[in-house]
């Protein structure tokens, strides 16, 4: 049976990795290859890098720290923040990232998830969706959460899939930093929406809440960051806590 | 067996990232070349056909190479990765393509119907020829990480190893000399190392 996935995440910040508070209060938690195989070491499935100062300051993820990364990770690893173009996109493949995350530019210009599916596959293009929920519904904000956008997360999923979209990456913002659990309720709803894998984000406080996300929503893989990089969950533990709940897991 | 110190020699067509595998084959101490012409062959003890993106123009691109009659009279160890593997077969559904017709056997699309999620993507376990050298000492229901939407379709005569999504598929097939993976060993944790390990040393 295909395993569910636990991700940790490296956000990352001129080489370095940090992992902020609702994505304000940056706290630097070191060096992102180290961590890296670390992690692989422990078990997790795959890595997601985030260069979460990319979009705020226009810049592009490093290419170095992907060369490093897949010279000593044996694991699949995605790469995002910054990317805006097929030639962005391309370069980090080559430097052996095995899928690219894209999020505001598929908003400003959502051709580009046809273009990057079209060029590379859509198994290459995972698309980050940044939620909150309003009064009128779910909505996609941008910039970390800073800036609301007139897309109804449902309806931007839906396109995306369309577009070619390989896989959702999906952070709740009412949820991000709070550590209360994963937004089952939406991941649900989604979930039932589409016919690509889901990642959970955004909640993550403790080893109960992975087992939640997946015997709730049945997303396919669960990501977090601080309680990884922390040590307040080890991975080997929560997979033997989730085989032992009956789900999935690769041990 | 090979005695000799394997040497492997990746087919260079253009098909895709290769950064990941080389890494691989570093951090294993295997050493490798490009093959771009088909005299290169004979500088190598072990090929390796990669690939990935869409098999129709992956063929259309080795086809361009000019290397085709030089890999088919192949008669040293060959190992084709993901859509490398869709590559020795005889067609794919994916642009309606003819294959290299080196193995006898399709390449599918997954039914959503039956699979639910497409592409294939994540750590799936495979069950395991426990005779084949490929998979010396790698224990059966490994885990591997696969990246996928299409499969080629269980066999056999030549599969030996098989994965369930929705239905079952050929994880790994074999023809003699010719050896193929669906999944990347190369991004597949200490069991994907052990392989190309065992292939080296086929």
């Amino acid at each position: 049976m295909l395993s569910k996935r636990i991700i940790p995440c490296l956000d990352v910040k001129d080489g370095r990795t940090v992992k902020g508070i609702n994505f304000v209060d940056l706290r630097d938690a070191g060096d992102p290859v180290e961590l890296a195989w670390q992690y692989s070491q422990q078990g997790a499935d795959e890595l997601v890098f985030l260069d979460i100062t990319a979009t705020v300051e226009k810049r592009k993820t490093t290419i170095e720290m992907c060369k490093a990364v897949a010279r000593q990770i044996n694991i699949p690893f995605t790469i995002g923040g910054g990317i805006s173009t097929v030639h962005d996109a391309e370069a980090l493949l080559n430097a052996g990232a095995d899928k690219i995350s894209i999020n505001s530019a598929a908003v400003r210009n959502p051709q580009l998830i046809n273009d990057l599916a079209a060029a590379f596959g859509v198994q290459f293009v995972v698309l980050a969706v940044d939620t909150k929920h309003l009064p009128e519904g779910d909505f996609v904000h941008l910039n970390g959460g800073r800036i609301a956008t007139q897309l109804q997360t449902q309806h931007w999923i839906t396109q995306a899939e369309q577009r070619g979209a390989g896989e959702i990456l999906l952070t709740s913002m009412d949820k991000d930093g709070t550590k209360s659990g994963f937004d089952n309720v939406l991941l649900t709803q989604i979930n039932q929406l589409i016919s690509i894998p889901i990642i959970a984000s955004g909640g993550a406080g403790k080893a109960q809440d992975f087992v939640d996300v997946f015997e709730k929503s049945n997303v396919d893989a669960a990501l977090a960051a601080s309680v990884f990089h922390y040590g307040e969950i080890l991975i080997p533990d929560l997979k033997a806590m989730l085989k032992l709940k009956g789900i999935e897991v690769r041990m | 067996m090979n005695q000799t110190t394997p040497k492997i020699g990746i087919v260079n067509y253009g098909a895709g990232n290769i950064f990941s595998l080389k890494a691989a084959l570093d951090r294993l101490a295997l050493p490798y070349g490009m093959i771009n012409q088909a005299q290169d062959f004979d500088n190598f003890t072990h090929i390796i056909i990669p690939g990935v993106g869409h098999a129709g123009a992956a063929m259309q691109k080795l086809s361009d190479t000019g290397l085709l009659p030089a890999i088919k009279a192949l008669t040293k160890p060959v190992l084709g990765i993901c859509v490398g593997m869709q590559l020795i077969t005889n067609y794919s559904e994916e642009g309606n393509s003819a294959m290299t017709g080196i193995i006898p056997l399709k390449t599918l699309r997954f039914n959503t119907q039956l699979s639910k999620k497409v592409p294939h993507i994540g750590w799936n376990n495979v069950e395991i020829n426990p005779n084949n050298k490929l998979f010396a000492q790698i224990a059966n229901e490994t885990y591997f990480y696969f990246v996928h939407s299409y499969f080629i379709e269980f066999n056999t005569n030549f599969t030996i190893a098989n994965c369930n999504y929705g239905n079952i598929f050929s994880a790994a097939i074999q023809k003699n000399n010719f050896y193929g993976v669906q999944f990347h060993p190369e991004k597949s944790g200490q069991a994907g190392e052990k392989l190309l390990l065992n292939f080296a040393h086929i």
